[in-house]
């Protein structure tokens, strides 16, 4: 009694009513499964392409980063236009022994390398920090003039990655550049507009006592510790002070911090 | 000829008469989120119309095998499918657009307009019609977003496109920005005078009140 020839099994079941319970489930199971390869197909298929654009508008944004900073590119020149890259142990503030920047990745997605954080100290409300971190660093004669430190953080709409451009004394802020955010396009969006980011070189970060006083101020700054604020994106003006006293803290590269400023790196 | 009419019918009615936000009041949520400039309300605008197409089409063609119990579900997961199937789509070959628009993928999913044309037209007429009713009532939305977004540009910004249109007081012009114009209240604030004007001119649109207002006033408690 089977029917085995498909194509008639197929038009048998296109034939059913579609109240019977078997053509409903079936009916789920199919538009599920065609969407599911659909969905999943394209984004295997090209996630290489992404990746690739991605990195491609890291490296373009850091570049820009470096260049809008006055007197950058001067200096870029003279040190042979390149930044050398380092991946540095967060916990110590010493270049990383075991994790070189092409390894990087493999590191990062093992978990041992993640660090839990307490309520206490996530400022940015992340969960978790990795052990290791990638910087860009510009010497000059030896010293270093220029940081360039990855940072991230919680924002309203979703997670913001920014890089922060430290100069040499690691406490007057360069420059920033956000590299992906998912704030409210029009408000909270405007992060990555040149017209705010340009309020942040020369801003300071910690006081004469050590304390960090760095804040996105509500409305216009009012001392060298402040930036511009965002009319009607508090949040996530809140978001960008936290990450930036979280990533300079003493859980972020506070120990790196120090260990530039006494010379040692 | 008789036929062709038809289409061209279904293409414009959902323009101005028959508009599916200044009417049905359909997809006002992403209305106020994006309309903040042009810029983003056109990107809004060219991505609900390729998926609302899209899905009028597909939803059109397993119309007769769709079990009614759960037709909702399987319209959801084809637009649902679909706008990330695009949006990964942009995000491989169209990386600039996708940068803004990617924001915006959630709203689309969620979108009553799609839903509402899927449901209410494209669950019932064959393809091509279907594709047309929901290009139309995408243009439809479009236009509208242009107008909101257009309005709140200029006048919370004084610009358009990027390009200052009015000269700002503080940089030397005239215009002093409201700030008003940037927030969400102000889009619902425009949405409803231009529903306003709309039925206004065409009176064929005003609903019957649901409530007739109290002749006199009642002491507060």
């Amino acid at each position: 009694m089977a029917e085995l020839n498909p194509l008639t099994a197929w038009r048998r079941f296109l034939a059913l009513p579609n109240e019977s319970r078997f053509k409903t489930v079936a009916m789920a199971f199919a538009v599920s499964a065609v969407c599911a390869v659909a969905v999943s197909g394209a984004t295997v298929i090209l996630r290489p392409i992404q990746t690739a654009n991605r990195a491609a508008e890291e490296q373009a944004r850091i570049e820009a980063l470096v260049r809008g900073i006055p007197g950058m590119a001067d200096l870029l020149e003279a040190s042979g236009g390149e930044l050398s890259t380092v991946v540095i142990d967060l916990e110590s503030g010493r270049a990383a022994q075991d994790v070189s920047p092409a390894d990087l990745e493999a590191a990062l997605a093992d978990p041992a390398n993640w660090t839990a954080l307490e309520p206490g100290e996530d400022l940015a409300d992340l969960g978790q920090r990795p052990d290791v971190a990638q910087v860009y660093l510009l010497r000059e004669g030896g010293e270093i003039s220029l940081a360039l430190l990855p940072i991230s953080g919680q924002g309203y709409g979703g997670r913001i990655d920014a890089v922060l451009a430290m100069q040499g004394d690691m406490n007057t802020i360069a420059g920033i550049s956000v590299t992906r955010h998912s704030e409210t396009p029009g408000l909270g969006g405007r992060i990555e507009e040149d017209g705010w980011q340009a309020s942040f070189p020369g801003t300071e970060v910690r006081g004469p006592d050590g304390d960090i006083r760095f804040a996105v101020a509500r409305g216009k700054a009012s001392s060298v510790y402040e930036v511009d604020g965002i009319t009607g994106a508090t949040r996530t003006s809140n978001a960008v002070t936290r990450m930036v006293r979280f990533w300079l803290g003493p859980e972020g590269y506070g120990p790196f911090i120090e260990a530039v400023q006494r010379g040692e790196f | 000829m008789a036929r062709g009419r038809t289409y061209w019918q279904t293409l414009t009615r959902p323009l101005l008469s028959e508009n599916p936000i200044t009417l049905q009041i359909l997809g006002i949520c992403s209305a106020l989120a994006v309309t903040t400039s042009l810029a983003t309300a056109l990107t809004m605008s060219v991505a609900l119309t390729v998926v609302l197409t899209l899905a009028a089409g597909l939803i059109s063609v397993i119309r007769r095998h769709i079990p009614d119990t759960m037709r909702v579900i399987v319209q959801i997961v084809i637009i649902a499918s679909l706008v990330i199937v695009i949006d990964q789509f942009l995000q491989a070959y169209f990386f600039e657009i996708s940068r803004t628009l990617s924001i915006f993928v959630a709203l689309i999913t969620t979108n009553c307009l799609v839903m509402g044309r899927t449901e209410a037209f494209a669950r019932h007429n064959p393809p091509f019609p279907a594709m047309v009713d929901g290009l139309g009532n995408a243009l439809g939305y479009s236009l509208v977003l242009i107008f909101v977004g257009t309005m709140r540009e200029v006048f919370g910004k004084g610009e358009l496109m990027g390009v200052t249109v009015l000269p700002l007081a503080d940089q030397g012009g005239w215009f002093t920005p409201l700030s008003l114009m940037l927030l969400a209240p102000s889009a619902f604030f425009l949405l409803g005078g231009l529903v306003w004007a709309i039925r206004s001119v065409m009176t064929d649109q005003v609903e019957e009140a649901e409530f007739a207002p109290r002749e006199r006033q009642e002491a507060a408690e």
